[in-house]
């Protein structure tokens, strides 16, 4: 569904981005997992096309074509979404329109259905605006129940688990299972390797660069094993 | 009671607020109490228990006066219709209104000038608000597309002991033209006073706000709070001005004006001053062009630039 290819992305003449590879498949879960300062919300915002990243080298493939030159309006049409790690607060935008905008004119029974799947009684949101009368956490589950209303093929969720209470966080992570199983692949972007255990696949991110991939349970220990405590700071190291 | 001679002149009212977005139910239904003024003439007036309202035309106006009885809570509406349907014309309306304590009323006016191309509408208000009586009022201006008006509503009004004063200035559909908006509030003890300005402006349009909130007794309250949108080479001016001049006295002013293209101007000065060690006054101003990643996360969402755009817009004068 997704693949990205030698993916290059320097600013002022630093590199941001070296050489990534990941696929995505569909109706995958992929994880990946990277500490601070790796790169990976530039990743999110690349493939979405945000913030004006543009890769400065290597391919973004979905379904057949290459994104890259694509608006962010025209990667969300074909299928694209982001949930972002910290969603903008819009001002007189109610929950209810937020997410039938989102699910284009999603009838209030769904609203409704994708308020309780992440958690939140739809009769005590609906009503309110995405403004700053919004906790953090609650303004993440309303974001994740916007991407939940598109419906997207590919869903990029960065850092979801962020800024997020223990009690709301199995909350975001059934939202995440529910998102899968209507049929959105997603990337699941975080720093938390527990996050990951509901992925199919996990890549670990260093400096930029997929630096392993496989099992969420194997690769999630080899990231805290090697990258918790990281002692090279950002220089990926050959494995040995 | 309307007149058999002004009928079809109030009709002619009627379909331009109809035509202009509104409901006409609120100025044709019964058991509504209403006033419609066409330029400098009363086409109707309709009274409500406990609401007397009285009128008296002049050579450019017309004399409001409107009275809410002591312990008395209107339920319904009141509607007040202004307008100038011509190209050209002037209309002043000298309002005074009397909430007596213990009352509550809800005031809507609507506003309507959809030909202007050489029209004035002046309106200056002299309201006191009785002890523990509460003033909401919603004045929604419907503009043509020429421009061609000037809007310049001026209001003083007394919030008694325990009083509330709500208002709610809405101008946001056809062009502004020419505003000069000046709402000044005086609270006594508990008084609650809240000024909104919400106005979309574009083309040429030259915008001043002004709200001043005078918090003179102990525990009053204020907000002043406008919302601002300004596109092609519209500019504004916002004045939100707050003193806290009473212990306890709590003030806000909080100001957004965004700037949608290159040509357009706005500017704030918040002014808050404290003469009392007890009370507080706070501000908060903000002017900037539309926030980037709103509109990227509505676009994340399907919406075309414009749209997401539109949706921004929409919310923050909503």
């Amino acid at each position: 569904m997704l693949e990205v290819e030698h993916l290059q992305l320097a600013l002022n003449g630093k590199s941001i981005i070296d050489d990534l590879t990941v696929h995505v498949s569909k109706g995958e879960i992929h994880g990946i997992l990277g500490e601070n300062g790796t790169g990976k919300t530039t990743i999110a915002y690349l493939i979405m096309g945000v913030n004006n990243y543009k890769p400065t080298g290597g391919r973004m493939i979905f379904e057949g074509q290459d994104i890259a030159d694509l608006s962010v309006s025209q990667r969300a049409k074909k299928g694209i979404s982001l949930a972002w790690q910290e969603p903008a607060r819009i001002e007189g935008l109610k929950v209810e329109d937020y997410l039938r905008l989102s699910g284009k004119n999603s009838g209030i029974e769904s609203v409704r259905r994708y308020l309780q799947m992440v958690g939140l009684e739809p009769s005590q949101y609906l009503d309110r605006d995405i403004d700053g009368t919004l906790s953090g956490g609650e303004r993440k589950r309303i974001e994740l129940a916007s991407v939940l209303a598109m419906q997207p093929k590919l869903a990029i969720l960065d850092e979801p688990d962020s800024g997020i209470d223990i009690i709301s966080l199995p909350f975001i992570m059934n939202g995440i299972i529910e998102m899968n199983k209507q049929g959105s692949s997603v990337l699941l972007i975080t720093h938390n390797e527990r996050v990951v255990d509901i992925a199919h696949k996990v890549s670990v991110l260093c400096a930029g660069k997929i630096i392993r991939t496989g099992e969420p349970a194997e690769t999630s220990l080899w990231f805290k094993d090697n990258c918790r405590a990281c002692v090279h700071i950002n220089e990926p190291v050959e494995e040995g | 009671m309307i007149s058999y001679s002004v009928e079809k002149e109030y009709q002619e009212m009627v379909d331009a607020y109809e035509k202009a977005g509104g409901d006409k139910s609120a100025l044709l239904g019964e058991d509504i109490a209403r006033l419609v003024i066409h330029e400098n003439k009363v086409l109707g007036t309709d009274e409500a228990e406990g609401i007397k309202i009285e009128t008296e035309e002049t050579e450019t106006g017309v004399n409001v006066y409107l009275l809410v009885e002591e312990g008395v809570k209107i339920k319904r509406p009141v509607h007040l219709c202004f307008g100038v349907l011509p190209q050209e014309g002037l209309q002043e309306i000298i309002l005074k209104v009397n909430a007596q304590d213990n009352s509550e009323v809800n005031v809507i006016a609507h506003c309507i000038f959809p030909n202007a191309i050489k029209v004035i509408h002046k309106m200056d208000a002299d309201i006191e608000i009785g002890n523990n009586a509460r003033f909401d009022y919603t004045e929604t201006h419907y503009h043509g597309e020429f421009g061609g008006i000037e809007v310049i509503p001026k209001a003083r009004i007394k919030v008694g002991e325990g009083g509330v004063w709500q208002s709610a200035f809405t101008l946001k559909q056809g062009l502004v033209g020419k505003l000069d908006y000046d709402f000044e509030v005086f609270c006594q003890d508990k008084g609650v006073a809240e000024l909104v300005v919400k106005v979309y402006g574009k083309g040429h349009d030259d915008i001043k706000v002004w709200e001043k909130i005078h918090l003179n007794g102990a525990g009053a309250r204020g907000l002043a709070k406008s919302r601002l949108v300004l596109s092609d080479k519209a500019t504004a001016e916002v004045k939100g001005e707050t003193y806290g001049n009473a212990p306890h006295a709590r003030g806000h002013v909080d100001c957004i004006e965004l700037v949608n293209g290159e040509e357009a101007l706005a500017k704030a000065i918040p002014i808050v001053s404290v003469t009392n060690g007890k009370a507080k006054v706070t501000h908060e101003a903000a002017i900037g062009s539309i926030d980037r990643r709103q509109v990227e996360t509505l676009m994340a969402r399907g919406l075309d630039e414009d749209e997401a755009v539109d949706v921004i817009v929409r919310g923050i004068l909503r």
